[in-house]
């Protein structure tokens, strides 16, 4: 595993106008690293995530990625087409609502699909042999490969989506809220599959989530976010154990009363 | 013969000529790209191929002589009252045969007849987006042709597969034009696609709702997409035409009687009328003229 980080993130800022959406962020994640972002609602988590995974332009501050072929490279100064390559191969983005992420209207090997058709794989019979591969791997039944996800629950939307975006072996993947919208049961059952994922693969991951749960579960490391700022960063059990801030045991003391 | 005077030479004022005339040299310069053009009402609805008119229209000079087929016929009714009005407007030779016409607009077909350097063949086109169907957003659709992201493509060809077991899609098939855009080449059978490549002849699309105009210039690669393991096929057809005996053409099931008699002839009328004038016979007109 490489000793360089896999993105660098310096002095990140962004306003909506004048109102902050987050603000002087600086972190490095590593190969193989799960990190979680927490915080109460508006804190500015997705605006993070979105200026991490270039969904949205930081006002200031700079984000690298480490490439395959070894450069660091600035992601505002990539350009369109790289930019979008970058984000169909080396990278996933698990949104919190399946339907934003999958095609609704094509089967679930279609979906599944979609990224090695993209990248020019063009032997049907291979596509399909790895849709019906990554099916089983996040426990969709292959014999729903040609349903399309309409006709599935929330939780196989879910990994399905997750599948779509794996199949091409990212190196890093963002989700936001993963487990939002689901039972506790099926949060659960996700969970695990996706721990067993990002471990099996190596992945690094940013988690998104108010739910500090699902960061003691997932995370190695995660950042606790107010007003748009990083008030404490560290490793996961340490943070929830001995929260140093008072922002953060006031966190953590009311989730465990829950 | 009045009301003639009233119009400029095939309908169109000659500043809509130019503006349309800019968008096909476009067009023609950037191979299977979509160029947006303002589209003018024609005294004709939107489904009767009002983009082909005014590509017509546009380039149409008082010497061309002018073919128009729809299905394949000169004689159905779109065909005839395109004919007619632009006899009407411009006054110019009309023909049904292939290789006497400069100009041939058409809906559906491409004629048998191979075409020849000097033709142009003007296509009526309703939906130009080859995406549409899984993209609805349009500034995506650009985004996609911009930057060559065409895995969409295949993706619509998987679920062929996936559905039917082959490649199901036998109109307005995909085809990738001199190894950059992806483009649909209207309503016409996946069975003429092999016609557009390396064609002798100029080929412009109007889409007049869409306000698109995209050329495929002679001597262009025209690909349809497919996969390795499921390679293009044009159509085949068990039996020759039954009224001229030609093998390797398009055929039309005509229904003959109401017990369940039919037969398959030319889809090109001008072509199996051509065959039939040199001797050549179906089964049908065999059995006919023993009859006689
Ligand atoms: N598009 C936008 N325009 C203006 N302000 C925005 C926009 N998006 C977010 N904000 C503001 O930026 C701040 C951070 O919002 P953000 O959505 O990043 O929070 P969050 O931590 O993801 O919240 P939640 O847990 O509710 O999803 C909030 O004050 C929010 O109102
Ligand atoms: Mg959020
Ligand atoms: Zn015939």
């Amino acid at each position: 595993m490489s000793t360089l980080p896999l993105l660098k993130v310096n002095d990140v800022s962004k306003f909506y106008g004048s109102r902050i959406g987050c603000r002087n962020v600086s972190f490095e994640l590593y190969a193989g690293e799960v990190l979680a972002i927490v915080g109460e609602s508006g804190s500015g988590k997705t605006t993070l995530l979105s200026c991490l995974s270039t969904r949205l332009m930081p006002t200031s501050g700079i984000v690298e990625y480490h490439m395959r072929d070894g450069q660091y490279r600035d992601l505002a100064r990539m350009g369109e087409a790289e930019r979008r390559f970058l984000m169909r191969t080396d990278w996933g983005f698990v949104h919190q609502n399946p339907a934003d992420g999958l095609r609704m209207t094509v089967s679930a090997g279609a979906n599944v699909g979609e990224r090695l058709m993209a990248v020019g794989d063009r032997h049907y019979g291979n596509i399909r042999a790895t849709a019906s591969d990554w099916l089983q791997r996040v426990e969709i039944g292959v014999d729903r490969i040609d349903d399309q996800p309409r006709a599935f629950s929330g939780g196989m939307r879910q990994r399905l989506q997750i599948a779509r975006n794996l199949v091409t072996s990212p190196r890093l993947v963002f989700m936001d809220e993963p487990t939002g919208g689901l039972d506790v049961s099926v949060q659960a059952r996700l969970l695990d599959l996706v721990r067993g994922l990002v471990h099996d693969l190596g992945l690094a991951a940013i988690i998104v989530t108010h739910d500090l749960a699902v960061a003691r579960l997932l995370s190695h490391r995660m950042m606790v976010m107010k007003d748009g700022a990083v008030i404490e960063q560290g490793l996961t059990d340490r943070v929830l154990d001995d929260p140093r801030e008072p922002y953060t045991q006031l966190l953590v003391s009311s989730i465990l009363q829950v | 013969m009045n009301d003639l005077a009233t119009y400029n030479f095939a309908y169109l004022d000659e500043q809509t000529k130019r503006m349309i005339r800019r968008a096909i040299l476009k067009a023609i310069a950037i191979p299977g790209y979509q160029v947006p053009f303002a589209s003018r009402e024609m005294p004709m609805p939107y489904g009767w191929g009002t983009g082909g008119v005014q590509v017509t229209a546009s380039i149409l000079g008082p010497e061309d002589v002018l073919k128009v087929i729809d299905q394949g016929a000169d004689d159905t009714t779109n065909a005839v009252s395109i004919r007619a009005f632009f006899q009407k407007v411009a006054n110019v030779a009309v023909t049904t045969r292939t290789k006497e016409a400069t100009i041939i607009q058409t809906r559906h077909r491409i004629p048998e007849e191979k075409l020849s350097e000097g033709q142009t063949l003007v296509y009526q086109v309703p939906i130009p987006e080859p995406l549409r169907f899984l993209e609805p957003r349009e500034t995506e659709t650009r985004k996609m042709h911009a930057l060559e992201e065409y895995g969409l493509m295949h993706v619509k060809l998987y679920e062929d597969i996936a559905r039917n077991g082959h490649i199901a899609t036998t109109y307005a098939y995909p085809v990738k034009v001199e190894g950059r855009y992806v483009m649909d080449p209207s309503p016409t059978p996946k069975f003429d696609n092999p016609k557009m490549h390396m064609s002798e002849a100029l080929q412009l699309f109007g889409a007049g709702r869409e306000k698109r105009i995209y050329a495929v210039p002679p001597y262009t690669d025209v690909v349809s997409l497919d996969f390795d393991d499921h390679p293009f096929e044009i159509q085949s057809f068990d039996k020759p035409c039954a009224l001229c005996g030609a093998e390797d053409v398009y055929l039309d099931e005509v229904i003959l009687d109401d017990k369940g008699g039919r037969m398959f002839v030319c889809s090109d009328t001008d072509h199996c009328e051509d065959r039939r004038a040199c001797g050549h016979a179906g089964h049908m007109l065999a059995r006919k003229e023993a009859a006689e």
